[in-house]
């Protein structure tokens, strides 16, 4: 049922949703993934992106994701200059990639304690987006809840650990799945939850043996 | 209230001796659960980000990042306050508004999509220029912007709002009669002649494509949102002038509806035909994505 707000709003960054809104989304998810401040950017854009994207502005949106700006904020047409001041370095290339939606983006971005993350997302239309993949293995978030991703060894018993930590504190989980490039090797948890999560349980999970990183990300 | 006919609208408000703008605040509060006082709150902070955006495009030096719009609403500015226009300054505004916000969001700016990002110009324009002439406070256009947005949802539910779906009849068309609407009622016309206003701005922009060139939302779409706030003064001058619109408001809706599902692809936002499809057009696309 539509509502007065979906004709009149919402407030966004011109020019378009899915190559300004959605390619900030992507790019913000990005940079909570890493949980860190950005240095370095690599910057892949694959299909109609890769075509259009000087002319939409999408590389400008993509850095102010990466920089942690929201799509509404009012400093995207000038990102590219916040990242220089900011010790943000870049680079944009247009790469091939077979089978993805014609709005896709791969990025790698690189923390100043040389941590590195490779996301790879797509912007859907309408702002909506699509993690497709994290650090080569396959995930789906749609970013519409709040989710928790969680990089961890490959070993027996850490899905039990992590639910134990949700369920304890009254989270309910409406989405899970696991992913690992090779057996015993790194794994990504991907965990979408009803409703919010306190900080404090990202720190609780992050303290499970074998756990390398737990990040929250918020619903876009 | 379903929000499936214009003249249903119009008749309940008719019937309740209500503007149309009470009688969709009313519902819209029981629906989203909230205080109207709350609902309104949230339509003034999209009242304020509009009034901006009409502003922030009137720059000299202003260039969207293809280096294709830019500028034009700093010239009709200068038109309007050298007395250089035709029509006057009321209609001069409305053009120098609409212009500016379309030309923010080319420029990657802030606006309001009203109903989207590509006719974010029409509702702002018509809306802050008779602010400004008839001296309104912003809690009579923060009305005026729900009786839009019950003519758009009405749109939005038995046709479309989007380019890609309905052509730019459904973008720019549905903003300028959501726009011809807030016209009459802020002008103290009945709701039957804002059902008159809808209808008569539909009417003429009726078969409209959307060939933006090079995809980008700029050449035809900045200087059609100002068409498109001209279109609506004028819908709602005949409409106050007591002229009814032969066909019903919510048959001509049916008959955009009709028209978008004509329309080839090629015309429906792909960048594929019309005027994106032009000689111009083909050397533009080259220069900015090579
Ligand atoms: S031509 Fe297409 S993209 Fe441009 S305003 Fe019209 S509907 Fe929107």
């Amino acid at each position: 049922m539509l509502g007065v707000f979906d004709i009149i709003g919402p407030v966004m960054i011109g020019p378009s949703s899915s190559h300004t809104a959605g390619a900030v989304r992507i790019g913000k998810y990005a940079r909570s993934i890493l949980g860190e401040k950005p240095i370095r950017a690599w910057i892949g854009f694959v299909g109609s992106f890769a075509k259009t994207y000087r002319g939409h502005g999408t590389d400008k949106a993509i850095i102010a994701g990466i920089l942690g700006m929201d799509a509404d904020d009012g400093r995207i047409r000038d990102s590219l200059d916040v990242a220089a001041a900011g010790g943000l370095s870049y680079t944009f290339e247009t790469i091939e990639m077979e089978g993805m939606h014609p709005n896709t983006v791969s990025l790698e971005l690189e923390g100043g304690s040389g941590r590195t993350v490779n996301v790879i997302g797509s912007s859907v239309g309408g702002g909506n987006i699509l993690i497709n993949r994290i650090n080569g293995a396959e995930v789906l978030i749609s970013g519409k809840s709040t989710a928790l991703i969680i990089i961890h060894l490959d070993i027996p018993g850490m899905i039990g650990k992590v639910s134990n930590v949700l369920g304890d504190n009254g989270i309910n989980i409406n989405k899970i799945s696991l992913n690992r490039e090779e057996k015993g090797g790194i794994a990504i948890m991907t965990i979408e939850i009803d409703g919010d999560i306190e900080p404090a349980i990202q720190q609780i999970i992050q303290s499970i043996p074998n756990v390398l990183s737990a990040s929250i990300l918020n619903a876009v | 209230m379903k929000y499936d006919s214009v003249s249903e609208l119009c008749r309940i408000a008719e019937e309740e001796k209500v503007r149309i703008s009470e009688l969709v605040l009313k519902d819209q509060a029981v629906q989203m659960e909230k205080s109207e006082e709350e609902i309104k709150g949230t339509m003034r902070t999209m009242l304020k980000a509009m009034r901006a955006s009409t502003k922030e495009g009137i720059e000299p030096g202003k260039r969207s990042s293809s280096g294709l719009s830019g500028g034009d609403a700093y010239k009709m500015q200068q038109a309007v306050e050298e007395g250089r226009t035709i029509c006057g300054p009321v209609l001069g505004k409305a053009l120098t508004k609409a212009l500016s916000a379309s030309e923010t969001n080319a420029c990657m700016g802030r606006v309001v999509a009203a109903p989207t990002a590509g006719s974010c110009g029409i509702l702002p324009a018509v809306l802050m220029t008779v602010g400004e002439e008839w001296e309104l406070d912003d809690e009579q256009l923060v009305m005026a912007l729900f009786t839009a947005s019950a003519v758009g949802m009405v749109i939005a539910n038995k046709a479309s709002i989007s380019g890609a779906e309905g052509g730019c009849q459904a973008e720019c068309g549905s903003a300028s009669a959501m726009a011809a609407a807030a016209l009459v009622e802020l002008n103290g016309g009945t709701p039957a002649m804002v059902g008159h206003a809808c209808a008569i701005s539909l009417k003429s922009v009726l078969g409209l494509v959307c060939d933006p060139v090079a995809g980008l939302v700029e050449v035809p779409c900045i200087k059609r949102n100002a068409m498109g706030a001209a279109n609506a003064f004028v819908a709602a001058e005949l409409a106050l002038a007591g002229i009814e619109s032969r066909i019903p408001v919510d048959e001509v809706i049916h008959a955009m509806k009709t028209i978008g599902d004509c329309m080839l692809p090629a015309l429906k936002e792909t960048a594929e035909g019309g005027l994106a499809a032009t000689p111009t057009a083909k050397k533009y696309m080259k220069q900015i994505f090579g």
